[in-house]
């Protein structure tokens, strides 16, 4: 049970179909824009559950964790957000891309079976 | 994402039809866009189904030229054909699985195509050119030829150099391959096939074992699939 297969972690549609079965909350995000050098291609997706965990990726990593916090919030009200990270931004210091690209990511609630 | 959309993306998946999510960014109301039809609670302009159409052709996700809509192109896996159920399929077909690749492997010998050798994996025990035939290489397949044996190779190989195959490639020595040209020249084929051929397979990184041999033609696929430098013939 519960084997590890890398082939899941690429599979992100595959286990939010899971993840319904199941009865759990989920929200994807999904990245809709990029600039410069920006680790993970337009249409890259992270999937996050009601419990916090999560499959896929938007990027090597600076941004998962700003991006998880608005998925809950997703999840709990139900509206979509439009974020973007970037070296120009505010939060550069918090969440930017120490790559020096610049993301555009939709957050999005799926909705249960 | 509404309940029946998200299972009808992912029926259209089940079923390998290309398919694109269109998103409204502002309020996030969504349709879905095939070949066929477009279905769903947005309602889409005859220019914004054409775009999507466009961008699955293309393999293209991203924001339309109206700047209002994201358009996520679902497009069935990369597929990957493997001739020979030999040592290095073994090693090239999970490898090529994890890079996301649909992996079939064609050998009409039945000791060598079996379930407990590539467990999980689909087999065909049709003639190599059979099995082509009805899989219907198109431009986002690969080919690759491991059996060493003209007579499984050669026809697998006049098959895929008449499809568009985006990558076609046959292991075996520079020798090997001289006269599997000469073979094939004889078939009708001329200089214009081969420069599609990658003989013998893979980028030049000393690869030994079967697994570092995998990993090279792994490397050469994904080089040509982006269209990027050969780093072949580095010596």
């Amino acid at each position: 049970m519960n084997k590890y297969d890398p082939r899941q972690q690429d599979d992100i549609l595959g286990r939010i179909a899971e993840w319904r079965r199941d009865g759990r909350r989920i929200a994807v995000a999904t990245v809709i824009k990029t600039w410069g050098s920006s680790p993970r291609p337009v249409g890259s997706q992270l999937a996050i559950d009601d419990s916090g965990a999560m499959i896929g990726s938007v990027s090597g990593g600076c941004i998962e964790g700003a991006v998880v916090r608005e998925a809950m919030q997703s999840i709990q009200d139900g509206q979509p957000r439009m974020l973007d990270f970037g070296v120009s931004d505010e939060q550069a210091w918090e969440v930017g891309l120490a790559c020096g690209g610049e993301v555009k990511v939709y957050v999005e609630r799926i909705e249960g079976q | 994402m509404k309940a029946e959309l998200f299972d009808a993306l992912m029926a259209y998946r089940e079923a390998k039809t290309p398919v694109a999510m269109v998103t409204r960014l502002e309020g996030g109301e969504q349709a879905l866009v095939t070949k066929d039809v477009a279905e769903g609670s947005l309602g889409l302009s005859d220019a914004l189904v054409t775009e999507a159409r466009t961008r699955m052709r293309d393999d293209r996700s991203g924001i339309s030229t109206d700047g209002s809509h994201f358009i996520h192109v679902h497009n069935p896996s990369l597929r990957m054909i493997i001739v020979g159920a030999v040592h290095i399929s073994q090693l090239l077909a999970p490898m090529a699985a994890l890079a996301g690749y649909a992996v079939t492997i064609v050998d009409p010998r039945a000791s060598f195509a079996t379930e407990e050798r590539f467990p999980g994996v689909e087999l065909s025990d049709d003639w190599p050119d059979e099995a082509l035939e009805a899989l219907q290489p198109d431009s986002r397949t690969a080919i690759v030829t491991l059996t060493h044996d003209p007579k499984l190779d050669d026809p697998a190989l006049q098959v895929a150099l008449r499809s568009e195959a985006f990558y076609i490639a046959c292991l075996g020595s520079k020798r090997t391959h001289a006269r599997r040209l000469d073979r094939l020249r004889e078939e009708g084929f001329n200089d214009k096939d081969f420069a599609r051929l990658h003989g013998p397979a893979g980028l030049d990184i000393g690869a030994v074992s079967p697994a570092e041999i995998a990993i090279s033609v792994l490397a050469e696929m994904t080089a040509v699939k982006h269209g990027a430098e050969p780093l072949k013939a580095a010596a």
